[in-house]
């Protein structure tokens, strides 16, 4: 039976800890709002991923082990990214699977954890969040999200029920915007290149506002057409779902 | 064929800069990914499709040794001969064998990515036999001196115009005036010149999509019909395949074609589907005289015992390559070796040594695409990380990004301590960065700021304020 206020575990993300904690309040919002009682532990940094694609799979496997301890004993696990929540659903089974310790414990906790829209829609079940945010959207789907975690329509789902937000779609929504962590400081040029495809779609929708589930995409994104001159607000999905419109934009400057 | 993988900085960099590749790359993407997509969206079984046809190479993968002698037992039978080859030389030196005992001058050619691997053609004009490939796409770059930028099709790269002037410059008695605008006067230009090429040649080299161990069957599909033309008109023909192109029987055959064409071009079939089986029987109207078959090893058993068997899987449709974002923005030839894309990926370093290519595994963004489009299930980005794990181990590539990511676990393993620096450099960013909300230059990712901004941090970190209680 599900609990009526789950204890939930937020896992923070360390992009999130470290460069937008407003998305990181937005979510503990949002849990709230869900009915789950939300608590942040101590023992977490980063899910491992950045080790896990240099190849340093014991490393890895160290930081999995670590995360595991962290988070046991929460109903739920969530993270406001679906990178960082895929890690831990898909990968640490990979990582843990010969531990016959670690093993079974990562994947009861790969059953338990979720990336955010997709914990707030498929396992609370909430048709929308309320807010209100007047603006012209369109949504980027992060690779995790959509082909680790199958996660399309939820978000969609949550922003309808925005009023005043009028979501636009993206055009080749498929294609990634070519972030993939360290591999946009080992291979900038080639990761410029597909993010110019990316923001050169994102303004054929004539949007004025881009919202993403990934904190990298943003980053990136935003980095983007900053330099390009493109004045498109950037923000995660979470702050416009729970209405936290004081901080600026990412990207955007105090003045 | 020589590798350059190990140039893939600079290759990358100017295939980026090269306008009118860009814009053959672009017409890739509204084509062949549109395309397939539709087809797969058409036919409700797809996804179950791709499963039987991964199971039908997994069991040929699996007791490989016992279907390809049935294969070569059945091919003997049928007339044929078989030879098998551990490497490149030998092939070659296999094939050259047989076109001298044709005393052969020209050799026809259908498309073969494995006669790429091997070098055939340089090696068959080094000894004086001229190869023609009568593929239209290879009849292009061979004329311009290059090798094949795509598994299906290798003139990607090139442009119309280029075509037109490649065709001016090779077919020395064309009359100035004749018009190659068109697609379909080039198509007629290059049938004229091939047709006379067919008739001419002693030997037919294609390669094989199939190797049926049921009937001794080779399968070739095409678009053209070259193919062909290239196996029943000359004395001999040889087929040059990988050993991992056997599978059991025709059915199998009939069930991975309902994935190929689709994953390929969108076509729900190759407009040709041929199968050759033996030499020409007494009775039969026409075909070669004699039926040989060049089986490769070259690496492909040392990889069926390692962790790279999966991409033994591989039947060359090119969905990966279209997908992939990298190869969309660099082309093929910037990959170094005959195969490009993330199936190239894996590949290269699987035949060449990793040491050979240690970029390729490592320039990929894993967004997840090509296994997601893999007629087969290949999981691409497992393998491409699987390759990054044997790099880091093997202290092969940057050894700046293995001491970071070090230095990044023993940090990330100790909480309070990374609290307390990332605490500071937030703050210090933060504040630096208040005012304008990101960097245009950062001297640790000066790549990425070289033409992105980098956003600045809010300030204070998560844990920092959520330790305190603040909330906004």
């Amino acid at each position: 039976m599900q609990p009526v206020s789950p204890r939930v575990g937020l896992f923070v993300t360390c992009l999130v800890d470290l460069m937008r904690p407003s998305v990181g309040f937005a979510a503990v919002k949002l849990l709230e709002r869900a009915g789950c009682r939300v608590e942040v532990p101590v023992g977490q940094v980063c899910c491992g991923q950045p080790a896990y694609n240099a190849g340093d799979r014991a490393g890895a496997a160290a930081i999995a082990r670590d995360i595991v301890r962290a988070f046991e004993g929460f109903d739920y696990v969530v993270a406001p990214s679906g990178s960082c929540a895929g890690m831990i659903k898909l990968h640490y089974a990979a990582l843990l699977g010969e531990d016959s310790e670690y093993g079974p414990r990562a994947a009861a906790l790969a059953g338990r954890t979720f990336e955010l829209t997709q914990f707030l829609v498929d396992v609370r079940g909430q048709a929308g969040m309320g807010g209100h945010w007047p603006a012209k959207a369109t949504y980027h789907d992060s690779c995790s999200c959509l082909r680790e975690l199958r996660v399309k329509d939820q978000p969609r789902r949550l922003l309808a029920g925005v009023e005043g937000l009028t979501l636009l779609e993206l055009p080749e929504a498929e294609a990634c915007c070519g972030f993939g962590g360290a591999f946009a400081v080992k291979y900038p040029q080639i990761s410029d290149h597909i993010v110019a495809a990316k923001t050169a779609a994102i303004a054929s929708t004539g949007a004025e506002l881009l919202l993403a589930a990934d904190l990298g995409c943003l980053l990136n994104i935003a980095g983007k057409l900053r330099r390009d001159g493109r004045a498109i607000e950037v923000r995660h999905v979470a702050e416009v779902l729970a209405g936290m419109s004081d901080s600026p934009a990412i990207g955007e400057g105090t003045d | 064929m020589e590798a350059t993988c190990h140039r893939f900085g600079a290759a990358s960099a100017r295939a980026l800069a090269d306008e009118q590749l860009q814009q053959a790359l672009r017409h890739l993407r509204g084509n062949f990914v549109v395309r397939r997509a539709q087809a797969a969206a058409r036919l409700p079984e797809f996804d179950s499709l791709r499963d039987a046809a991964r199971a039908i190479k997994d069991e040929a993968l699996e007791h490989l040794d016992l279907y390809l002698e049935r294969f070569a037992a059945k091919v003997e039978e049928s007339g044929g001969i078989v030879h098998w080859c551990s490497d490149a030389a030998e092939a070659r030196a296999v094939i050259l064998d047989i076109c001298r005992g044709l005393g052969a001058r020209t050799v026809t050619k259908g498309k073969s990515m494995v006669s790429e691997e091997i070098g055939l053609n340089d090696h068959l004009a080094a000894h004086g036999i001229e190869p023609i490939e009568t593929d239209l796409g290879e009849y292009i770059i061979q004329l311009r001196g290059e090798t094949p930028s795509h598994l299906i099709a290798p003139a990607i790269h090139v442009t119309r115009a280029q075509v037109a002037d490649a065709f001016r410059a090779a077919h020395t008695d064309l009359d100035p005036a004749r018009s190659l605008d068109e697609p379909a006067t080039l198509l007629a230009e290059a049938r004229d010149r091939l047709r006379q090429r067919f008739l001419a040649a002693d030997v037919g080299i294609t390669g094989a999509n199939f190797l049926v161990a049921e009937t001794g069957s080779t399968v070739i599909v095409t678009n053209e019909g070259n193919g062909d033309l290239t196996q029943t008109l000359p004395k001999a023909h040889i087929v040059l395949a990988g050993i991992e192109k056997v599978v059991p029987t025709l059915e199998d055959v009939a069930t991975i074609l309902r994935v190929l064409a689709r994953s390929a071009t969108g076509q729900e079939m190759s407009v040709y589907t041929t199968l050759s089986t033996g030499p020409r029987r007494a009775g039969d109207r026409d075909g070669p005289a004699a039926f040989h078959v060049v089986l490769l090893d070259n690496g492909r058993v040392r990889m069926l015992g390692s962790e790279f068997r999966e991409a033994l899987r591989c039947i060359r449709c090119g969905a990966c390559l279209n997908g992939c974002p990298v190869y969309q923005a660099i082309g093929g030839h910037a990959y170094g070796w005959v195969y490009g894309g993330p199936i190239g990926a894996v590949l290269s370093p699987a035949f060449l040594g990793l040491a050979a290519a240690p970029d390729l595994p490592q320039a990929s963004s894993l967004c997840g695409r090509c296994e997601d489009v893999c007629p087969v299930r290949i999981p691409l980005p497992r393998l491409l990380r699987r390759w990054r794990e044997v790099a880091f181990a093997a202290r092969i590539g940057a050894g700046r990004s293995r001491v970071v990511t070090r230095a990044w676990v023993w940090l990330a393993r100790r909480p309070r301590l990374y609290r307390l620096l990332t605490g500071l450099a937030a703050r210090l960013l933060g504040f630096a960065g208040r005012r304008e909300g990101a960097f245009r230059f950062l001297p640790f990712a000066s790549g990425w700021t070289a033409t992105r901004d980098f956003p600045a941090p809010e300030g204070r970190t998560f844990h920092s304020r959520w330790q305190q209680r603040e909330r906004p």
